[in-house]
């Protein structure tokens, strides 16, 4: 059974406001994630890892192939499913953890991190955001604070700490440990083992070598779907 | 009613609107949920706020149809309903906020009677009552109670747009329309309505169809998104998709003319 499977997908971006200039991404992407595994995407940058991520997150739209992602007995294919699908698979099924934190004004740092579990009653929410920002080290006196002003490591931590709370079984990882400490990527490890261990599929992207291999259980090179241009 | 229903709440197939020979909006079709927010994009003129006024009942199409599933379950269509009937499906079911709250207040009662008297279209009676809830309206809105009695001419523009909200909500409407609901206002002042609005739309899992020029306020409140050129849609998707990823040449002009912060 597998959690994720990824076939024939092409990417093509046409650029209308240059002339219709068409950057061709991806073509023929190919793979499958089960449960409990990480693949770990690799290739230069700009090759297009990021954009495997948001295609499976439907946050790209995809021009070819199919991507399946389970959603309990069934695949959803995310390159055809309606929005409404889409925005359920998101709330259920699908997480996605970046190093970017849009902050929402006037919203606390708890808040956000809560806001992840929306299915939960407030107070099992806010408790089990507290205790995850306790682990991502964010000093307890900023959780009810807007963290529009809060340094960008903190924010960072904030939003990866919100990405990695719901227990989803489909999990993209963009670049969560960049830039932060020896300690906080130490943090990133083991909760991603904590997903891996109950039964998360997770598709990631990490530059850190040492993060990888602490992670990865394989690795698939983008450059073999990189599309010519 | 049961739990929940997998049909949509609204169903528009086809609508037109031509106002002599000049065209409002053509052949416009989408479905909406509930709890589904839909922001509506593009520039003036573009056919957005006719189609609010289609699809909130106050305008009548030229053709199509708004078909609207009551809270009994049965599907309506909004044309073919009586008049009396489709006022009060506006009075209960629906709410409708206005850009400038002026028109959608009553600028000589008190902010109280403003609430209340929505409440009061519906059957509410008990004085005490009605005045406990807009009370409380009042303070889910972030208006201190003490300017109950108060006329919102005395109110600043952000307070007026809450208090405006307030009255559209406090009869638990299942769909609201809104049309720029943060023109005009500080930014600010702005951002404090928005997420406002933002929490009290998920927190009552009301459907919402948002009129506005301004992509990060279709970012903030929406799930989907539509974007109108000359009377059409030309594109529409997930808020997030369309922004991200946008494929008219339209949508690309719009998303690349955003000031970056």
């Amino acid at each position: 059974m597998l959690s994720l499977e990824v076939a024939g997908v092409a990417k093509t971006f046409t650029m209308h406001l240059q002339g219709g200039l068409r950057l061709p991404v991806l073509q023929n992407l190919e793979f499958a994630v089960a449960p409990g595994q990480c693949v770990a995407l690799s290739g230069p940058s700009g090759v297009g890892k990021s954009s495997v991520l948001k295609l499976i997150f439907g946050n790209y739209r995809c021009d070819e192939g199919t991507i399946l992602v389970r959603d309990g007995d069934t695949m959803v294919d995310v390159a055809r499913a309606a929005p409404r699908q889409i925005l359920s698979l998101r709330r259920r099924c699908l997480g996605y953890v970046t190093q970017f934190l849009r902050a929402v004004p006037r919203v606390s740092a708890l808040d956000i991190v809560a806001d992840a579990l929306s299915d939960l009653p407030r107070e099992t929410s806010r408790a089990r955001a507290a205790a995850m920002l306790s682990r991502f080290n964010i000093p307890e006196r900023l959780w009810n604070l807007p963290p529009a002003t809060f340094s960008g490591g903190e924010q960072q931590r904030i939003n990866i700490a919100r990405g990695f709370l719901p227990e989803k079984p489909v999990l993209l990882l963009d670049e969560p440990t960049a830039s932060l400490d020896a300690k906080n990527r130490e943090v990133v490890i083991e909760v991603v083992r904590e997903h891996k261990r109950r039964g998360a599929a997770i598709v990631a992207i990490v530059h850190d070598d040492l993060v990888r291999e602490a992670i990865a259980d394989a690795s698939l090179d983008i450059t073999r779907f990189a599309a010519a241009a | 009613m049961t739990g929940t229903d997998e049909r949509p709440l609204l169903t528009i197939d086809g609508l037109t609107k031509w106002y002599g020979r000049q065209l409002g909006c053509r052949d416009v079709d989408f479905d909406l949920y509930e709890g589904e927010v839909m922001a509506v994009v593009g520039e003036s003129g573009s056919g957005k706020s006719t189609l609010l006024q289609l699809l909130s009942g106050q305008m009548e199409p030229s053709s199509g149809c708004v078909v609207y599933r009551q809270r009994d379950g049965s599907i309506a269509d909004v044309w073919q309903m009586s008049e009396p009937m489709r006022r009060f499906l506006f009075r209960t079911d629906w709410g409708y906020v206005h850009q400038d709250a002026q028109l959608g207040l009553r600028m000589g009662i008190s902010a109280g009677g403003n609430v209340g008297e929505r409440l009061m279209a519906v059957g509410w009676r008990n004085y005490a009552a009605i005045r406990d809830s807009a009370k409380s309206w009042l303070d889910r809105v972030e208006i201190d109670s003490n300017r109950i009695d108060d006329t919102p001419r005395t109110y600043s523009g952000g307070m007026r747009q809450r208090l405006q909200i307030a009255r559209n909500l406090v009869t638990a409407p299942r769909l609201i329309f809104m049309d720029e609901p943060t023109g005009g206002l500080d930014v600010s002042v702005q951002a404090r309505l928005l997420d406002l609005l933002r929490r009290l739309v998920a927190d009552l899992n009301i459907a919402a169809v948002v009129v506005t020029h301004d992509l990060a306020v279709a970012r903030l409140l929406s799930n989907r998104i539509i974007v109108m050129k000359a009377g059409e849609i030309i594109e529409t998707g997930l808020t997030d998709q369309v922004l991200d990823d946008p494929s008219e040449p339209y949508t690309q002009l719009l998303v690349s003319s955003i000031l970056p912060v």
